[in-house]
């Protein structure tokens, strides 16, 4: 059963074709960054125009490197939300003519839901060599290891979605079926970094960038409160005001400071999800989402989780940011159920969990 | 004129109380330096407005959009500095809908802002205290 599935909710255009739920066969994933840096950030309106220079590159690229033809797949999928109306429109149109020409279903995805599947996701580098292909030393970065059970794909776990746009804690309890237990109720943690790297003068997107900085400064050099980590805030999440805090320091070592802010950030993120895992009941955890490639993040809850005898998933590095992989993934389970979308699917800027 | 507020919750409820009060089409200019307080106003506003969502920062995607008593779009220009760039984005569309139109570092829309919008302006006095100039009042 093979899948092409294409994500353009926001500045990375990206098509993927999966194998059976499973097998990554190609990932590609073309991003805007250069054109958005010099903005801090994305500009909507570029970012259409590029979705639309990217597309059909981006899904001829996939199927050559996968090795297969359109009349090789069995359906489409596509994001459909949440995201930039106009980016998400780019990627609609082109599975939707697609699918139409090709005769074969189309599948709706949620963006989210993508991120908390890329979990299920194998390492690229630990799959065996496509056709043709001579090695993956590009992907160096990933220990190279044999195919392994990933856990499993058992229910139910709680995961913890962070990147630019999105903040939230969210209980799966089965394929399509979650409940969110938290949010941010400002800034998105991934902004918070931003904010903070271009108030610094930093640069752009400032995740990697402190991430990278942190490493050589004090994490307990300075001391930011963890916000909203009372009980009586629940699962939610606010990172406007340690911005705010970061902003008002002055005569600090920035490295210091980067350090500090992420440790507090980082904190303040495994806290709130040992503590829902441990209120539920529930001994899984995993991370998604831009954000989940932090390396302090990473490092971290895999140290909690050893700690509190939990059991933690953390999705491949390649597949932490956006891809089109994780919505193919997500697709499979919604093909297993004959879940198709009609060809009148409409992007929505602000779909739930 | 000028209020003044000593803590984050007491600008919650200058917004709401703003928020109550307004009437469709009218568009608000927020500006103020990075942590004054402008979102946490602007949660008031949506507040006064019969927003049930939270009201999240909008830097990342520049707009949202809620649904009050009216709806409710909340712009964030924090991330543009080129005239030309606010232009494409298509916010004076926005300014035609019969909403309500809160935009945060409304200074960078230079002569695109109507003159019709109202200004509101924050001042950071210390940790906790804010001055909130409203021109209208």
């Amino acid at each position: 059963m093979k899948l092409l599935a294409i994500e353009t909710s926001c500045d990375e255009t990206a098509a993927a074709v999966l194998e059976d739920g499973k097998k990554v066969l190609s990932s590609v994933v073309a991003s805007q960054n250069e054109f958005h840096k010099k903005y801090g950030g994305i500009v909507p309106e570029v970012a259409s125009r590029k979705h639309i220079e990217a597309i059909n590159p981006v899904i001829a690229e996939a199927l050559e490197k996968a090795g297969k033809k359109f009349k090789d797949l069995d359906a489409v999928a596509v994001t459909y939300g949440p995201g930039l109306v106009g980016s998400l429109l780019v990627g609609l149109c082109a599975a939707k003519a697609l699918a139409w020409s090709l005769k074969k279903p189309l599948i709706g995805v949620n963006h989210l839901e993508g991120h908390i599947y890329s979990n299920f996701l194998y390492p690229l580098s630990s799959l065996p060599l496509n056709k043709g292909e001579m090695s993956r030393a590009n992907l160096s970065r990933v220990p190279s290891r044999e195919p392994r059970d990933r856990g499993g794909i058992s229910f139910p776990f709680i995961c913890l979605i962070v990147s630019g746009g999105h903040t939230l804690l969210v209980l799966m309890k089965d394929h399509g079926k979650y409940e969110t237990l938290g949010r941010t109720r400002d800034d998105a943690v991934g902004e918070a970094y931003d904010k903070v790297a271009r108030f610094l003068n930093l640069g752009y997107p400032g995740g990697p960038i402190i991430d990278e900085l942190a490493k050589k400064g004090d994490p307990h050099a300075i001391t930011f409160k963890k916000p909203m980590i009372e009980e009586s805030f629940g699962y939610d999440f606010s990172f406007s005001g340690i911005k705010t805090a970061v902003t008002r320091l002055s005569g600090v070592k920035i490295e210091d400071l980067a350090a500090s802010f992420q440790q507090t950030v980082v904190e303040t993120l495994i806290d709130k999800l040992i503590r829902a895992a441990f209120d539920k009941g529930i001994g899984r955890v995993a991370l998604a989402g831009g954000v989940s490639a932090n390396s302090a993040l990473r490092q971290q809850l895999k140290e909690r989780g050893e700690k509190d005898g939990l059991e933690v998933m953390l999705p491949p590095l390649e597949y932490s940011t956006d891809n089109a992989a994780m919505i193919a993934c997500a697709a499979y389970y919604k093909f297993k159920k004959k879940q198709f979308a009609a060809l009148d699917l409409k992007p929505i800027a602000s779909l739930k969990i | 004129m000028v209020k003044e507020t000593n803590s984050a919750r007491e600008t919650i409820k200058l917004g709401k109380n703003l928020g109550s009060n307004l009437k469709p089409g009218e568009i608000l200019a927020l500006s103020g330096q990075l942590g004054a307080g402008k979102t946490t106003l602007i949660q008031g506003i949506a507040e006064g407005l019969g927003v049930k969502d939270y009201v999240t920062s909008p830097t990342f995607i520049l707009i949202n959009e809620y649904q009050g008593r009216l709806p409710f779009y909340h712009i964030d220009l924090y991330r543009l500095e080129d005239p030309e760039q606010i232009e494409e984005l298509g916010i004076s569309e926005y300014f035609e809908k019969d909403g309500i139109v809160v935009i945060e570092w409304a200074e960078r829309m230079g002569e695109q802002l109507p003159e019709s919008a109202k200004q509101i302006k924050i001042e950071v006095v210390d940790e906790n205290k804010r001055k909130i100039w409203l021109s209208w009042e």
